[in-house]
């Protein structure tokens, strides 16, 4: 072995410029670098993108030219005449890519800390909460470009979206994706293997799907029962909807974002505090094999 | 000057059960240090209350003179880890890896790429740069691990039994490439382990068992006489709860 006498190789320990500054500079270095892992990752992972981007062409495809007569159409906001069912599912069915997006974060939080790449992001040295940022901030850069990927094929369905609507809705996408992708950052934090994640699905995906105004709008849903009107009111995944729903056709939705913010911000910190070294899941429940009880 | 690495009467719970109990160790500036326990005497816990996965619940830990608790962002940026599971991406390659750690660190892209020239040198793998992961050997990867971990120059290097599962050339290989870090660029080791071949008689060696240190020194002195480190060793975590610690220096 003579790699430890190599005579081309540098000082390891000789510091380089920059390394380990903790400045504002450092950090976007550091945001860069997550976002870049996720989407090489996101890249490797062929079936991935594929899978995220047969489940909503199956609903539009399928589902939705079934249901175009049963459901019909409607006049609601921000439509101005009657649209195509079609039309009307695409924005919650690009919203369901984020949705799925989010989790399989969570679920690929859960994966790192099972292998250890999770060690190796908290033992950077900057603040804990700004690397879940970034991470959530991979995820979301993930799911819009799956949405956009989305919305591309979606093109060929008489939409009626503006050109302007698909840069309105940019902001959006970030809004709800951070909103999603923090659920499910805080989620990690409570799933504690693997296998656990066929009960997300269960229990947080569909719900938050199919009680929104994704498929079908709230009024209907109102006609029908009352209560679950409110419930649907009450999800967020209704107001993530709405808010890219009505971005692109270019229009602002003041309360969907409001509430989306606000539940992002909400989640967010969950995570954070779950993921604090003192109080949360890495301290209550992360001991090594055989060595915590 | 302060310690590489100062821990001082740590103390560590899960729930009822106490995984490490007032332990305390230096790890001085360009020393190798062993830190020996059975499996499940607390060297993962303790690794992971070091950097800081696990909040110190009783006791200090400073790394190069700066507290975990006050400075951890300072403490962190001196410290370089090898932990016990595999952590590479394994479809991604060498480079996309290390420049993955690079920026954890705030290190741009232009500045990394020499530096990874380098310790891609330095452990041997220089031309396996565009490779992926998936390709390499077990011990290959550990190689990469360790270049990896002084990316961003760190004064004190922490490894979680980096030679376990390797066969014995590459472990040879390891211990080799650790050793050299510490000769010529006066880094500063904690190395965890359960394999004594890897020890040398005049390091630093600390026995850890059931979260407690029972023994401390140099490690050709820890045995009584004619007794080898190793046959020590056994009768320290065979005793049990032993108290009081028995110390060689």
């Amino acid at each position: 072995m003579s790699a430890s006498s190599n005579p081309t190789a540098a000082s390891p320990v000789k510091s380089v410029p920059h390394a380990g500054r903790l400045d504002a500079v450092g950090y976007l270095i550091a945001l860069a670098g997550i976002v870049r892992r996720e989407l090489l990752r996101f890249f490797h992972q062929k079936e991935r993108f594929f899978s995220a981007m047969v489940r909503p062409l199956v609903w539009l495809f399928i589902f939705a030219a079934g249901f175009r007569n049963t459901l019909g159409t409607s006049i609601t906001p921000p439509y101005e005449t009657y649209v195509l069912y079609e039309a009307y599912v695409i924005p919650g069915l690009a919203v369901m890519i984020q949705l799925f997006n989010g989790m399989q974060s969570s679920l690929s939080m859960v994966y790192d800390r099972e292998v250890g790449s999770m060690k190796v992001l908290l033992t950077s040295p900057y603040p804990r909460w700004t690397l879940l940022l970034a991470k959530l901030v991979a995820g979301v850069s993930v799911s819009i470009v799956q949405a956009y990927a989305f919305l591309a094929i979606a093109w060929f369905w008489d939409t009626g979206i503006p050109p302007v609507g698909y840069l309105a809705a940019l902001p959006a996408f970030l809004a709800s994706g951070l909103m999603l992708g923090a659920i499910g950052l805080f989620l990690s934090s409570l799933v504690r293997q693997l296998e656990n994640f066929a009960s997300v699905m269960n229990f947080v995906i569909f719900p938050m799907f199919f009680a929104s105004s994704a498929l079908y709008p709230l009024w209907q849903v109102r006609a029908s029962s009352e209560w679950l009107y409110l419930i649907c009111q009450a999800n967020p995944f209704t107001h993530a909807v709405e808010l890219v729903r009505f971005a692109l056709y270019g229009r602002f939705e003041p309360v969907a974002c409001a509430v989306v913010v606000g539940t992002g911000l909400l989640f967010f910190t969950l995570a954070v505090i779950a993921y604090d070294p003192g109080r949360g899941i890495m301290a209550r429940r992360g001991g090594p094999a055989g060595e915590a009880a | 000057m302060s310690a590489a690495l100062d821990v001082a009467g740590v103390s560590h719970r899960f729930g009822q059960r106490a995984a490490l109990s007032d332990v305390s160790l230096t790890v001085e500036r360009g020393h190798f240090m062993a830190l020996l326990g059975p499996n499940g005497a607390g060297k993962t816990t303790l690794f992971s209350v070091i950097t800081r996965l696990y909040n110190n619940q009783e006791g200090r830990v400073s790394i190069l003179g700066h507290p975990l608790d006050r400075e951890p962002s300072r403490a962190l940026a001196g410290l370089g880890v090898v932990f016990q599971a595999r952590t590479l991406d394994t479809d991604l390659t060498v480079a996309q890896n290390l420049h993955y750690h690079a920026s954890l660190h705030g290190i741009g892209r232009a500045a990394a790429r020499a530096r990874i020239e380098a310790l891609l040198a330095r452990v041997g793998l220089a031309e396996r740069r565009d490779d992926k992961i998936r390709t390499l050997s077990g011990g290959q990867s550990r190689r990469i691990e360790i270049a990896r971990s002084l990316i961003h120059a760190p004064r004190l290097l922490l490894l979680d039994e980096p030679t376990v599962g390797l066969d014995l050339e590459s472990r040879a290989d390891i211990v080799a490439i650790v050793r050299a870090l510490v000769r010529e660029e006066g880094l500063s080791v904690l190395w965890a382990t359960h394999i004594f071949e890897e020890i040398s008689p005049e390091d630093d060696a600390v026995v850890l068992h059931k979260g407690r240190i029972v023994a401390r020194g140099r490690a050709g002195e820890i045995g009584g006489p004619g007794e080898s480190l190793e046959d020590a060793f056994r009768r320290l975590v065979a005793a049990p709860d032993k108290r009081t610690v028995r110390s060689a220096a």
